[in-house]
């Protein structure tokens, strides 16, 4: 293939920020794309011809790329971009607050000025310290600043100065007792091997070598694993159908692309116990005979980066990753990080495939499913943070001691992410089974003087629960019995002061953001569910039976679970919670 | 000797179709088991020579087991499949999938589209008069194309047709994301800046009128250009030894358009430059 290039020509900054990429082929596209972003803070023509050239990509292939990602710039951008979530947590919590005091002293949301430029973001996944902002600064190196909590004294004074690498705190559990999947978040020293050792790390991996590849997978098929991510497919199952795939290579990708608005379980994981995941999924990769493995990690997540980055680093350097996997003989494993470029759609099992190989991140029809034709169109096992970090669990407890936490069809611990109007929001660890009054309970319930109108389970894609349906055990059976569901884990507490009709209208403009626009139900479909929102609110007008058929078609027709899942929340809340009347 | 290629000899598979027994060849689409069975599934996005996009979602059938509709041009039959393709079910998703598509974009230069409308009941016009749009200006930017993307419904086929399915060009792409997203030349440049070699494929796959020769776009705008007097003769290129079957669109003794059959197993409906546009001198008398 000839490329033909547009008359434009590389900056000296952009041929330092492309030039690692030489040889390098199409699933480098994403990479090349950031390392321009972060650079410059932009992708300017030049920029993309020389991507273009080192990868070898049509120029019009790489432009529709670049554009689909939110975090990339085609237009000139200033250097730095101080991110303000408005997001479901963020909204309630004072977010416009920030939002109007920017404005006022920084100038219009998108409008640069000085060098910097703010904008309206979504969910950056930090809700347990709601409001947040989030800096980038363009450089060699780029930098990042969160600010969690933000305030407007606190995001004018970002936007003022170049960030001060500062990511944030580490994350804090509140609850003491009772921890398997947190117990070293916040104990153990996250960058260090030692430390994770010192507390049975590894130790798993140990035991799924001795044992086989076929005896892992019984283990973790006999342990009852539901997937965390949202989805609850049996983890087993997905691993026996991908080993038993006689097609090769095989390949192992972990879905930290946690974008779903009010989760941050996977975020707290990766920045309190990142071995604990390369572990994992080196174990998966051992069962399903994987040699190379990608954690997918939204790009809104600098510490966690730094992190897992470290983590591969060491665990290379130590014989845990690499050739002969602890000197297992014959067992080799790396793994690559990818990072996200602001795009919810990734966290899609088969986007993420595209994603990473280059493409713009838009679903593929299934089937054929992932563990047919997945990355790079092989065998692949797509498992989200939270569900591999049970594992090393399962391998060193036993399947029996496993299963006997939760309830018969819902195995084990699982982790909840509580924000909103709550006492002590953070992530919480219960067995399944757990009613939603005792989690709450946990977190401190509504502050004081307040009371609870409603809860957010499963986040934009979930439903709402009621305060007389506290009752309900977080389970996979009885949260779908209860026509809720539990998504990845988010709960979101409202109270009888929160705005729920404005709540509702940022749902439905969060789904019409993010959809890739692929099919007509979904892309279109979400546009005029928001309208159809903002003339309820604005004029009172009766739009459920144009909310309703648009949404059961965009259920039912979509190709895949955003626009299926885009009018849950708002159906949940009409139906159950009487909104939008 | 003459060989004929019959293929690889396929099983055929059983199942019911709105309670019809119906046997295919393995690996048939639903749409391919239902066309041959004389059903008429309503398609936008599919193309007759190119992978299914399937991202139109008009020809949405119901699957029993299946907990959402599914797109019969890309699914493959199975033995004992249930389908439902004229259901309350497929006929709502239908009429709403037109209703978008009708509010969004300007559909009156779509074959079928009113019929289907008509039949399904559908009416965009409950989505208010501020319904947000893809209404933009027309692109005339070259002496061949004209690009009228207030037509586009991104069914993907100019950009499958440009690039590996057939072209290989990579001129176009979608860009941007949802209700935004958009077909485009890098940073949006002019045509002529672009890949592009005017070989004519992405008008020729066009489902709605969005892509359009200038030569048929300028007749119509005049009012001359009449399907009625026009005959279609296919022949034979004769610019190089490929081969390619051409189908010359005359009008009052005057070529007017150039198509090449899709079922053609030389071009399957694909020309260059030359065949496309290369006509002129045949009427310089």
């Amino acid at each position: 293939m000839d490329l033909k290039l547009l008359d434009a020509v590389a900056s000296h900054e952009e041929r330092e920020a492309v030039a690692g990429f030489a040889g390098g082929g199409r699933d480098q596209l994403l990479p090349a794309l950031h390392a321009v972003n972060d650079r410059v803070g932009w992708i300017s023509q030049g920029a993309l011809n020389l991507i273009c050239e080192t990868l070898h990509v049509p120029p019009a292939d790489a432009y529709g790329v670049a554009s689909f990602y939110s975090l990339f710039a085609l237009d000139e951008r200033p250097e730095r971009v101080v991110h303000v979530c408005t997001d479901l947590a963020c909204r309630i919590t004072g977010a416009e607050t920030v939002c109007d005091v920017l404005t006022e002293h920084v100038g219009a949301a998108g409008k640069a000025r000085g060098g910097v430029t703010w904008l309206r973001s979504p969910c950056l996944g930090v809700c347990e310290r709601a409001p947040a902002a989030l800096t980038f600064q363009a450089g060699d190196p780029a930098t990042t600043e969160l600010l969690a909590p933000a305030t407007g004294a606190s995001a004018v004074l970002a936007a003022g100065r170049a960030p001060a690498a500062a990511e944030g705190a580490p994350p804090v559990i509140h609850q003491k007792e009772g921890l398997r999947l947190l117990r070293r978040v916040g104990v153990v020293d996250p960058s260090s091997l030692d430390d994770y050792r010192a507390t049975g790390g590894y130790a798993a991996l140990r035991n799924a070598l001795r044992m086989g590849q076929a005896a892992v997978i019984r283990e973790v098929t006999d342990a009852g694993l539901l997937g965390r991510g949202g989805a609850a497919f049996p983890t087993g199952r997905k691993w026996a159908a991908t080993a038993a795939q006689p097609a090769g290579p095989h390949y192992l990708v972990c879905n930290a692309d946690e974008s779903e608005p009010g989760t941050f379980k996977d975020r707290v994981l990766l920045e309190g116990d990142p071995f604990a995941l390369v572990e994992a999924m080196t174990i998966a990769a051992f069962a399903i005979g994987a040699r190379q493995g990608y954690v997918y990690l939204r790009g809104e997540y600098p510490r966690a980066l730094r992190l897992l980055r470290n983590a591969l680093d060491v665990g290379r350097e130590r014989g845990f990753l690499g050739v002969d996997v602890m000197g297992h003989a014959g067992f080799s494993f790396d793994i690559e990080i990818r990072r996200g470029a602001g795009a919810y759609i990734c966290g899609e099992e088969t986007a993420i495939f595209n994603s990473i190989e280059g493409f713009r991140g838009e679903p593929r029809t299934k089937p054929p499913f992932p563990v047919e034709q997945g990355l790079f169109g092989k065998p692949t096992v797509v498992n989200n943070v939270e569900t591999l970090v049970n594992v090393p669990l399962i391998l060193t407890e036993g399947a029996a001691a496993y299963r006997s936490i939760g309830t018969e069809a819902s195995a084990g611990p699982k982790l909840f992410c509580l924000s909103g109007n709550v006492e002590r929001p953070g992530v919480y660890e219960v067995p399944f089974g757990a009613t939603l009054r005792e989690l709450l309970a946990l977190a401190g319930g509504v502050p004081e003087g307040r009371s609870l109108r409603a809860v957010l389970l499963g986040g934009a894609a979930g439903g709402f629960v009621r305060p007389d349906e506290l009752d309900l055990p977080l389970t996979f059976e009885d949260a779908r019995a209860a026509k809720t569901t539990l998504g990845s884990g988010v709960v979101l507490v409202l109270d009888d002061l929160a705005d729920l009709g404005g709540f509702l209208l940022r749902i439905a403009e969060f789904f019409r953001d993010e959809s890739c626009g692929q099919c007509v139900p979904c892309r279109i479909g979400t546009v005029r569910q928001e309208e159809a929102i903002r003339r309820v609110l604005a004029a009172g007008s009766e739009e459920q039976p144009l909310l309703r058929e648009v949404g059961g078609v965009m259920r039912d027709s979509s190709i895949c679970g955003l626009g299926q899942t885009a009018w849950n929340a708002i159906e949940s809340a009409i139906d159950r919670l009487g909104a939008l009347q | 000797m003459t060989t004929v290629d019959i293929g690889i000899p396929r099983r055929l598979v059983e199942f019911t179709v709105d309670g019809e027994t119906i046997r295919v060849p393995e690996g048939s689409t639903i749409l391919d088991a239902c066309t041959a069975a004389g059903k008429d599934i309503p398609t936008l996005c599919y193309g007759d020579t190119l992978e299914p996009a399937n991202a139109c979602r008009v020809c949405m059938v119901e699957v029993e087991g299946s907990r959402t509709l599914v797109p019969s041009c890309s699914r493959k039959v199975e033995p004992g499949m249930v389908v439902h393709t004229d259901s309350e079910r497929t006929r709502t998703s239908r009429k709403v999938v037109l209703e978008l598509l009708a509010s969004a974009t300007d559909l009156s230069t779509t074959p079928g589209v009113a019929e289907w409308m008509a039949e399904t009941g559908a009416d965009p016009g409950r989505f208010g008069p501020d319904a947000a749009t893809v209404a933009q200006p027309v692109l005339v930017d070259n002496e061949l194309y004209v690009r009228d993307y207030g037509k586009c419904i991104l069914c993907y086929k100019c950009v499958d047709a440009c690039g590996e399915q057939w072209q290989n060009s990579f001129a176009i792409t979608v860009a941007g994301r949802g209700f935004d997203a958009r077909i485009s030349t890098e940073f949006s440049s002019p045509l002529p800046d672009s890949a592009c070699v005017y070989c004519g494929n992405c008008v020729e796959v066009c489902p709605t009128g969005a892509l359009s020769f200038k030569r048929e776009c300028d007749k119509r705008e005049d009012g001359t250009w009449d399907e009625s007097r026009q005959t279609a003769t296919t022949t034979i290129c004769t610019f190089c030894g490929v081969g390619c079957a051409l189908t010359l669109h005359v009008q009052d003794n005057e070529i007017v358009k150039v198509t090449s059959p899709h079922e053609s197993s030389v071009t399957h409906g694909n020309l260059c430059i030359k065949g496309r546009f290369g006509w002129q001198h045949v009427q310089n008398r």
